[in-house]
């Protein structure tokens, strides 16, 4: 009897002590950061820094870009922004944004009147399922904003 | 690695005023930083950083890359033909290493 007690005792010590221990190391395993990925608060800040109090607006932006990429490691995109691309009216600048991957920034791109036109082909790597953010700000001051979501099949990063 | 080299494709002849596509590719890595090779040590960050393009000295575009831009970057954009001459690009790592190419383009009016 007592031996019996005492082996129950021992086992629900050894299993505490044993579910303590991986409750330690699952959470430390979580809060390891070995792949931090960006949060859309994160390009809320990289598009406000840019943006200097002016108020975005809509439109103006083409984002074209695949609704489902199969491989993240390079997904095609292709921004236009509509501009006449004059002296007095310009295009200055495309800034291309990712909420999900390590690094948020994917790419800024600066036009001058002798681009002609204010579009641009690249290739971008998306780790996840996540949402596209471009900034486009204008010779005047104002700027322009555009949001898609990419589903990924196969994360690239 | 082979070397890095910057490849460009421009149309050689073109009307002045015309709106020209120019497309652009390097075999570049650009490693994130983030990757682990096969002893499991990361693989230090190594990627362009700068590219610029100039039309007879004059700059016409220029982008800033990070590393969520693919490997062997490509990038098309748009040139107005004003005059003859040379459009040059450049690519620039953050090694500091420059890779230079340069197109020939007739203007005819």
């Amino acid at each position: 009897m007592l031996v019996q007690e005492c082996n129950v005792k021992f086992c629900r010590r050894n299993f505490l002590i044993t579910s303590f221990a991986c409750a330690i190391v699952t959470f430390n395993w979580h809060l390891k950061p070995h792949v931090v990925h960006a949060t859309e608060a994160e390009v809320d800040a990289l598009v406000n820094e840019r943006l200097n109090g002016v108020p975005a607006k809509t439109g103006k932006i083409i984002l074209d870009i695949p609704e489902v990429a199969e491989n993240g490691a390079s997904v095609q995109f292709t921004v236009t922004v509509e501009s006449p691309m004059t002296e007095q009216d310009y295009v200055t600048a495309i800034h291309v944004f990712t909420e999900g991957n390590v690094t948020p920034h994917v790419a800024s791109y600066y036009f001058t009147p002798s681009s002609g036109k204010a579009r641009l082909t690249s290739r971008f790597r998306l780790a996840r399922k996540q949402h596209v953010r471009v900034l486009a700000t204008m010779s005047d001051g104002s700027a322009y904003v555009a949001r898609r979501e990419v589903t990924v099949a196969v994360g690239g990063c | 690695m082979s070397e890095v080299q910057g490849r460009v494709r421009v149309q050689r002849v073109a009307y002045k005023g015309e709106i020209v596509e120019v497309k652009t590719t390097i075999n570049h890595p650009m490693e994130n930083g983030t990757r682990k090779d096969k002893e499991g040590n990361l693989i230090p960050k190594r990627y362009i950083t700068h590219f610029k393009c100039t039309y007879n000295n004059k700059e016409v575009f220029r982008a800033e890359w990070y590393p969520s831009i693919s490997a062997n970057p490509f990038l098309s954009f748009f040139v107005t033909a004003i005059e003859s001459g040379n459009i040059d690009f450049e690519w620039r790592e953050d090694t500091g290493k420059v890779f230079k190419k340069s197109a020939e383009i007739i203007v005819e009016s």
